[in-house]
């Protein structure tokens, strides 16, 4: 129940980073009741909202709060072409789109289309425009809200009645979460990532290892990534059980922050920036800099405070990482590179065991392997993991002055609409196109395989994406989660290759 | 919301941890308008043959085609069960099949939140407890279970019983079939207290920053 609230009542009491969030959004805290917390942001896409509205309409009723809604189209328009997009094929995809678009005419709600400058997967944009701000609590029908968190907001997915509710309200009845500190210390060494650190973290806590918690990542490995590679690490905390993860807000967030056109204190002229242009620039005025500073000093007292407690704390040496693989079909089936297929001896428990062998023969793959000889059909880089700027520049990195192998096909899908123009400006998009891969429009894609992006039964691919689930990428596909340059070294030598290696070669 | 008291019936078993809801109710789904419809889709992939002559016929080996679990209103399975993605089509699916409730160890965050608000019971017991049942409605599909929401236990026709955790409000919704947002209105003036307080621009939303 919601009664943990032990800490509200003693003010000096040291707080965490979630209690600060929590207690601020407190709307009512009724006796034997979850709590009643306040919506800052609610993002919307076509696929978990329109039977939300429709309960809206048969009730009679509308949004609380119009404004505190942004909702694009991600997850079901094709990447293929602009014409695509414009014209779905898929019937049943495109009247969700379109219900979308009647529903945000009809209550309201800004929306990005299509072909908007500012369109991309709903958890690229939130952040791009500046309307993801640390503090905040966001939500959206969507899991892997949990993306926010990089920047300090409490962010966390819901189911469609949920979405409703907010809509309805600008609340969500919630039960308070305990609270989870998982500390990276250490430099991450050569080859790797973001990724490599949060497929570590699942694979030792187990995909229901977080479940009732927040985790707030800390410690100098992670102060020392971009906020890219933080998203990245948020993005999954789901994957571990998480109700959602927390970066504590540092001079990194506040520099990606300022100028973007939700941001405090932004000019009004500022619409759709460009990643690469200084968004410093955006500001003019003295009373947009006291603005911007106001919220700068709110922000600093978000961090949790020294002596702060947390129900549980695992602490990880990042001198110990490598990349990392998954092998099977639960994210938490994650090992190295350099290792091989777990044997049934490696699992835990018998129901560990059950899954071990179940997915050994989905994925055709056997006990002992080497994940170095396993051969991939299919590349896929991207989704709302690793579908920025970052992560396209880094496996272009690799990929730069190579051609993927003729067994092998693979495809480019930028997160956003900002992030494909960062990149043609760029010349990545060359890069990639000169290597063989395909250069896509924005969205989910083959993530999740809900637009024509799927794989085949059988087929093997390195995604970048966030869950190797049975059939996520199509009916009988085979997924393997890795970092994007683990993706671009495998989509040039057609199996996967220790990218530690591979950079010290080229 | 129907309300919901006691259930008795047979239970279908699902003997597999971490069962997520791309398998409860895979994508090509998600894209339909409705809130209805989603029954027949429960397990779409794992009903089907996957693979040789019969691709796509029905699978004679899984639990919910096999004549003797027709009718089933319990689900049972292993831990972690509905992990993954938010879809509550993944709920609308158990329940538009007939499905009043699931018994598993443990179950995931999200997919606890939206059975709930669509009055599926979910009864978290031992994993000892749940392998019994398990394997006593593998032996035996007539193997009748009950679960009373009122005393908070699960009984069966072979002497088990067992005793789930369940949060006292989640039981008074499920009890009175309630409706959230109703509740929620109930505090609408503290609702508006708050908001105005709350008006700083580094909490707000788009269109102010743009005004």
């Amino acid at each position: 129940m919601t009664n943990s609230n032990s800490s509200q009542s003693t003010p000096n009491t040291p707080k965490t980073l979630f209690e600060k969030v929590w207690q601020q959004h407190l709307v009512a805290a009724p006796a034997g009741e979850p709590s009643l917390l306040y919506i800052d942001l609610h993002l919307v896409h076509e696929v978990t909202s329109p039977q939300a509205f429709d309960g809206l309409r048969l009730a009679g009723r509308k949004l609380r709060r119009p404004d505190r809604h942004i909702a694009t189209v991600d997850h079901n328009v094709p990447t293929t072409s602009v014409q695509d997009r414009l014209h779905i094929v898929d019937q049943i995809a495109a009247a969700q789109v379109n219900a979308l678009r009647k529903n945000c005419a009809e209550f309201g709600i800004e929306f990005f289309d299509v072909q908007d400058a500012s369109q991309g997967i709903v958890h690229m944009i939130g952040p791009e425009l500046g309307a993801t701000k640390p503090g905040m609590t966001i939500v959206c029908g969507d899991s892997h809200t949990s993306t926010h968190g990089a920047f300090g907001a409490l962010a966390f997915g819901i189911g469609t009645s949920e979405v409703e509710h907010v809509m309805a309200t600008q609340t969500v009845p919630q039960d308070k979460p305990k609270t989870f500190r998982i500390t990276v210390d250490g430099d991450l060494p050569f080859g790797v990532t973001a990724k490599d650190i949060i497929l570590d973290i699942i694979g030792r806590i187990g995909t229901d290892g977080a479940t009732g918690h927040v985790v707030e990542y800390a410690g100098s490995a992670i102060r020392a990534l971009s906020m890219e590679g933080r998203m990245t690490i948020c993005n999954m905390s789901i994957e571990a059980g998480a109700r959602a993860g927390m970066i504590a807000p540092d001079e990194t967030t506040f520099n990606y922050l300022k100028g973007r056109r939700f941001s405090p204190g932004t000019h009004t002229d500022a619409v759709s920036p460009s990643l690469g242009e200084s968004p410093a620039a955006k500001f003019n005025s003295a009373a947009n800099e006291a603005v911007w500073d106001e919220a700068v000093a709110h922000w600093k007292t978000l961090p949790t405070d020294p002596g702060a407690t947390f129900d549980r704390e695992l602490h990880i040496d990042a001198a110990t990482l490598a990349p990392a693989v998954t092998w099977g079909t639960s994210p938490g089936m994650t090992t190295t590179i350099d290792a091989k297929v777990p044997t049934l001896e490696d699992a835990h428990d018998e129901a560990d065991k059950k899954s071990f062998a179940r997915a050994y023969e989905y994925m055709g793959l056997e006990p002992g392997q080497s994940i170095a000889e396993i051969k991939v059909d299919a590349v896929f880089l991207g989704s709302c993991t690793n579908g920025r700027i970052e992560d396209l520049r880094a496996a272009a990195g690799i990929v730069k002055g190579h051609h993927i192998a003729t067994t092998v096909r693979a495809m480019v899908v930028p997160g956003s609409q900002a992030v494909k123009r960062q990149a043609e400006a760029e010349g990545l998009d060359l890069v990639f196109k000169t290597a063989g891969f395909e250069w896509r429009e924005p969205g989910c894609s083959m993530c999740l395989g809900m637009n024509p992006d799927i794989l085949q039964p059988g087929e093997r691919c390195a995604s970048t994406s966030n869950r190797n689930f049975e059939g996520r990428q199509g009916r009988g596909g085979r997924t393997h989660l890795v970092s994007p340059e683990m993706a671009a070294a495998a989509a040039i030598t057609g199996h996967f290759t220790d990218i530690r290696s591979w950079k010290s070669k080229n | 919301m129907q309300p919901v008291i006691t259930l008795t019936s047979t239970a279908a078993p699902l003997p597999l941890p971490n069962i997520d809801t791309d398998q409860i109710i895979p994508k090509q789904f998600l894209k339909r308008i409705e809130r209805t419809g989603y029954g027949d889709f429960l397990f779409y992939d794992w009903r089907r043959i996957q693979e040789g002559p019969a691709s796509g016929q029905p699978n004679p080996d899984f639990v919910l085609n096999k004549p003797e679990y027709q009718g089933a209103e319990i689900l049972i399975a292993e831990k972690n069960f509905g992990c993954g993605s938010s879809r509550e089509h993944a709920a609308w699916a158990i329940f538009q099949y007939g499905f009043r409730a699931v018994i598993a160890p443990t179950f995931a965050d999200i997919f606890y939140s939206n059975a709930g608000k669509n009055g599926i019971v979910l009864a978290r017991l031992t994993e000892e407890e749940v392998q019994t049942l398990l394997e006593r409605s593998t032996a035996d599909p007539k193997h009748q279970i009950t679960i009373s929401l009122v005393d908070q236990t699960v009984t069966d026709n072979q002497g088990f019983s067992a005793h789930f955790d369940i949060d006292p409000f989640r039981k008074y919704c499920l009890i009175n079939g309630l409706d959230d947002i109703g509740l929620t209105l109930r505090h609408e003036s503290e609702l508006d207290a708050y908001e105005a307080r709350h008006n700083k621009e580094f909490w707000e939303a788009p269109k102010s920053a743009i005004a």
